[in-house]
């Protein structure tokens, strides 16, 4: 893991470090060579960091006076907001950090598709960061159920109803989520249990996620292996810190913006409605991040098979390492790849947008062919374009310029070769 | 790092987009200007108070308030009545306590630590008096719609006959802003229904807005101090990310790369 040996200064620190090398780590952290050529697309790592963080300290907060009881759950909540010290501004970084937790994942995760950074030698680094991505869901579900309005109600009910759709047990199993015969008090605690628990989870896989990934070290826009530590690389500190920093606090305007300023505009009006299990709202809809799969699982007109639809959508990202033939990681040098990549976005994009409309009509067909297209993406696209795409040539390295230096000067070059 | 921020700002949009596009009834709501809208916005303490008036003399005779206490009549931020004022206001509700030392229940008048008192024993009892229909508590009731304060406001000016040809149940009104156009509530507010103490015109449109901007502050009692210290926030952070980039373009000038 590290790359030089650390001697720390002091007699004590020399003691300290020798029984436990906590000193190393830190200088390893410091050091960390990276490469400078990172973009701001680079920056949501840290950003993560920083949601996280924040989730769990506002959440701690939350729970000191949050009651997990169907009857006390919604009065609670409005108790946080009017005579908890604060709890307003608690309650509002907590649930638009939610929000803001999935807009930097996703933008995450779509950064890792345009490098092909899930790529060898980084799957294992990939799939951890698929787990938290599951395990981000499960959290922000079962967090959305806790302030007991109609949508958390009836939100729980329609997602572990899914369940049912197992052939046999699947009754069985629902009762046994329940806690009961109905979405209840027993259903209620739990998942606070639940919701308290994952986002410790979250945090040891966000330390593997880590380790795995200074083992081979970050990948780059340029998508090359590059030597470490050398002229293309910089030291973590400053160079990273300052800015991921810098990105951050944008973030955090944005952030910001969204808690002060239109704190309720991503939640649905409905969860202000006192969970009522005799009244069923109009719509039905779950938050904005888990849109493009619900959309998916309704587009399936059979319930089993569209359970496996939407779960088949997440857990096929897992497999991408392997679907992905091709040996050029970066879109920058795959210019076919490069197309289909924004296609991809357009299609998780309109399948979030009508996930929030009715499941009918014009909408169903939009859906339908919509998740086809996102199967097709990942199950026959890119397996074939690594055989029959032609790639630009790719430099030797980001500084020296063995084949051009940059990847606009070889594209350039690129093209020269193509015109003679 | 131009590409970075076009493609960020307009995933940002579309997001705020697909989410206005929720309300699938898309019906016009009357427009009036709210004094708590915008990066400063405040109540206005006379629409509050008349507002209160409002709720109290019409509203609160079927609709509960649960959530609120008297004590945050007088608090910063809210109607401000003054402290005696408040306790008079408590002191004018017989609150049920109890049990006391005999074991018996007894009712007294309300202090400021009480919550408002409601107007039906419980749910059923509401639905009973009420034809069936349960009058929404309105503690937090302008967020639980989807259009908010313009909902509300239009929704209390929106009683029409119905066109030729829709038929209304007995106790059923139309109202042109209702879902489905089908309302239990009878038009409650008629022009000169209150008599106003800082004698404005107690006209229903005036009335709409006072009561709405009361429910308003009672959904979101510390909207004022959230919007003065979210500007402070962000001007903080405006002034620290500038400070951080120069830093950063001084630490990056070390080597030959751009940032």
């Amino acid at each position: 893991m590290s790359d030089h040996e650390y001697t720390p200064k002091s007699k004590f620190g020399k003691w300290f470090n020798d029984r436990l090398p906590l000193l190393s780590l830190a200088s390893h952290l410091t050091d960390y060579p990276t490469p400078k050529n990172l973009n701001y697309w680079w920056t949501f790592g840290g950003i993560l960091t920083f949601c996280l963080i924040t989730q769990i300290v506002t959440g701690l907060t939350l729970a000191m006076h949050y009651i997990a009881h169907a009857d006390m759950a919604f009065e609670s909540v409005e108790h946080i907001m009017r005579d908890v010290n604060y709890g307003w501004l608690i309650r509002y970084i907590h649930a638009n950090g939610a929000s803001m937790f999935f807009l930097a994942v996703y933008i995450h995760i779509f950064r890792s598709l345009f490098y092909g950074s899930y790529k060898s030698p980084r799957e294992i680094i990939w799939i951890i960061g698929i787990i938290i991505y599951l395990l981000m869901m499960a959290a922000a579900f079962m967090g959305y159920v806790l302030p007991w309005g109609q949508m958390s109600f009836w939100g729980a009910t329609v997602i572990t109803n899914l369940f049912s759709a197992i052939p046999l047990v699947g009754e069985g199993i629902v009762t046994w989520l329940w806690g009961g015969y109905s979405v209840d008090n027993p259903t209620l605690t739990r998942f606070f249990t639940l919701h308290y628990l994952i986002p410790f989870l979250i945090l040891g896989l966000v330390v593997l996620h880590i380790w795995a990934l200074h083992v081979p070290g970050n990948n780059n826009p340029v998508g090359i292996d590059i030597e470490k530590p050398s002229k293309d690389t910089v030291p973590f500190h400053p160079y990273i810190v300052i800015k991921d920093g810098f990105a951050l606090l944008m973030f955090m305007i944005v952030f910001a913006f969204f808690v002060f300023y239109a704190p309720n505009i991503l939640g649905h009006a409905d969860n202000y409605i006192e969970a009522d299990p005799l009244v069923t709202p109009a719509h039905i809809v779950p938050e904005w991040y888990l849109l493009p799969f619900y959309a998916i699982l309704r587009s399936v007109p059979d319930k089993l098979l569209g359970v496996v639809a939407m779960l088949s959508a997440i857990l096929i990202l897992a497999a991408l390492p392997w679907l992905d033939t091709s040996k050029i990681r970066s879109a920058v040098f795959r210019p076919l790849y490069k197309q289909f990549y924004w296609i991809l976005v357009a299609d998780v994009l309109i399948l979030g947008y009508v996930g929030a409309m009715p499941a009918e009509g014009l909408y169903l067909l939009i859906a339908r062919v919509a998740t086809a297209y996102y199967f097709l993406h990942f199950l026959v696209i890119l397996p074939v374009l690594g055989f029959k795409e032609k790639t630009l040539p790719v430099p030797l390295s980001i500084t020296e310029p063995v084949l051009g230096g940059s990847p606009n000067l070889a594209t350039a070059r690129n093209r020269e070769s193509l015109n003679n | 790092m131009k590409n970075f921020f076009k493609i960020f700002f307009s995933i940002i949009l579309v997001f705020g987009y697909s989410q206005n596009s929720y309300s699938a009834e898309k019906v016009e709501y009357l427009k009036t200007d709210w004094s708590f809208k915008g990066l400063f916005g405040k109540f206005d303490r006379g629409a509050l108070q008349r507002g209160y008036q409002v709720y109290t003399e019409v509203c609160s005779s079927c609709h509960s308030m649960k959530y609120v206490s008297y004590r945050n009549l007088a608090e910063k931020g809210g109607p401000e009545f003054t402290e005696a004022q408040v306790k008079a206001i408590a002191a004018s509700f017989e609150v049920k306590d109890g049990p006391n030392a005999d074991g018996e229940m007894f009712t007294r008048p309300g202090k400021l630590s009480d919550k408002f008192v409601m107007p039906y024993e419980n749910v059923k009892a509401a639905q009973a008096a009420n034809g069936g229909a349960y009058p929404p508590d309105m503690s937090v009731l302008v967020k639980a719609r989807g259009g908010g304060v313009d909902y509300i406001y239009s929704l209390l000016q929106g009683y029409e006959s119905p066109p030729a040809g829709f038929i209304l149940d007995d106790g059923v009104y139309y109202n042109k802003y209702m879902y489905g156009n089908k309302i239990k509530m009878s038009n409650q507010l008629s022009d000169g229904l209150v008599e106003y103490a800082d004698g404005t015109n107690a006209t229903v449109e005036q009335m709409s807005k006072d009561v709405t901007t009361f429910l308003m502050w009672t959904a979101e009692p510390h909207l004022e101090a959230r919007h003065q210290m979210g500007f402070k926030a962000i001007v903080y952070l405006i002034i620290l990310t500038i400070l951080v980039y120069f830093s950063m373009k001084r630490i990056w000038s070390r080597i030959e790369t751009e940032v």
